[in-house]
């Protein structure tokens, strides 16, 4: 599978992410029900079993850790339903990726405006 | 025969679905952005559109990775919201028009785009927070929709000329139609945003600045780059502009803008807003 160039901290969601990401994936597209998320709440580990996450996807399910679940082969649209069970929006997605705090990170939003 | 009159163009953020249910119009924050729309509320009542098409992206509501199309149109008899995991208000049905989406479809897949159709299809807040910033309240929805969803989840997607050239194909459909209607076309998403990756938080304001500046007379200035090339200038998810391209091709010919906002930040995102009309010849 051909790649476009790089785009430095992007990882686009080609064919490649697509076959290494699929379980993580549907799992996180199945928190479009409120009874699997409260499945998923109930016992972590045997929902992400029931999907067959491979080790690295748990682990990084374990840790919350986006910059690991993309690398996993996780897409944004539906990590985003994983971090809605954990009341996450999309500033706390941000700065936990960019290594800033919170307020940090909507500074650097602010100041784009300027 | 059925005319477009005119062509809207907004971000479709998330947040702004709970600061409508909020009631946060006045809020420091929000009101730079909403005050945006109340000029557009003023020239819906002024054309009057029977039926909205709009152009949005999925975010993993209807279609999965199982089956991903490119282009998908929707030819039901009404359009349905639910749950997307992270909790927004959803709203009331928005009504189809089946008629005019199988026009729709018959003369897009006659010049060769094939599309997916869709009698049922669940709309996700990219259709939803547009329809509610249009028409807000709580009374029936004053128009019919169409529904026209562009892949954004999963690369390759459809390049930003072949989008154009989809919103152009649309608006000669809409425009062969024989029954005497106003459409606006609406198209949704952007401005410059990344949401994933170390590059989180990217937003490009004078890219921005330029594409609507450019997009009513020069839409190809944006629509001939590469998708990588728009990603890079516009974040991951700034390729939702993809969506105003195929709007600006819906509505054709030499265009004017009636009416503009850009406002940084809502959400993690560079907000913009577009009123364009057709110029008279």
């Amino acid at each position: 599978m051909s790649r476009p160039r790089p785009i430095p901290g992007t990882t686009l969601f080609d064919g490649e992410q697509a076959i290494k990401g699929y379980a993580l994936n549907k799992m996180c597209y199945s928190f479009n029900s409120a009874a699997n998320r409260e499945q998923f709440k109930q016992d972590e580990d045997a929902y992400c079993g029931r999907f067959g996450l491979n080790a690295q996807q748990r682990e990084a399910i374990r840790r919350r850790n986006v910059l690991d679940l993309i690398a996993a082969g996780g897409n944004v649209y539906y990590l985003a339903k994983f971090a809605g069970i954990l009341g996450l929006d999309v500033q706390d997605l941000g700065a936990q990726q960019t290594g800033m705090t919170k307020d940090a990170f909507k500074a650097k939003l602010v100041a784009a405006g300027r | 025969m059925a005319r477009i009159v005119g062509a809207v163009t907004t971000s479709h953020i998330p947040a702004i679905g709970k600061a409508i249910a909020r009631n946060l119009h006045e809020d420091p924050y929000w009101k730079p952005f909403f005050d945006g729309y109340p000029p557009v509320h003023r020239w819906l009542e002024k054309v009057r559109p029977d039926v909205a098409v709009i152009f949005y992206n999925d975010h993993g509501l209807n279609f999965f990775l199982d089956k991903m199309p490119t282009f998908a149109v929707g030819a039901a008899p009404e359009y349905r919201n639910a749950d997307e995991g992270w909790g927004i208000p959803t709203l009331a049905p928005v009504p189809g028009d089946q008629r005019l989406s199988w026009h729709v479809i018959e003369r897009l897949i006659g010049e060769e785009f094939d599309l997916t159709t869709c009698q049922e299809m669940l709309v996700d807040h990219a259709f939803t927070i547009p329809m509610a910033l249009m028409w807000p309240g709580t009374g029936p929805w004053p128009v019919r929709a169409i529904p026209v969803c562009i892949n954004t989840v999963q690369h390759p997607l459809p390049s930003a000329m072949r989008c154009y050239k989809l919103g152009q194909a649309v608006g000669r459909a809409i425009e062969s139609y024989d029954e005497d209607l106003r459409v606006v076309v609406i198209g949704t998403g952007g401005l410059s945003h990344q949401l994933d990756g170390e590059r989180a938080g990217f937003i490009n304001k004078a890219f921005d600045i330029e594409f609507m500046e450019r997009l009513p007379a020069d839409p190809l200035w944006a629509a001939r780059r590469s998708i990588s090339e728009l990603i890079e200038l516009t974040g991951t998810q700034g390729i939702e502009l993809l969506m105003w391209l195929a709007a600006r091709g819906a509505l054709g010919g030499e265009a004017t803008t009636i009416h503009a906002n850009y406002h940084i930040p809502i959400s993690n995102t560079a907000a913009g807003l577009m009123v364009m009309e057709r110029r008279a010849a």
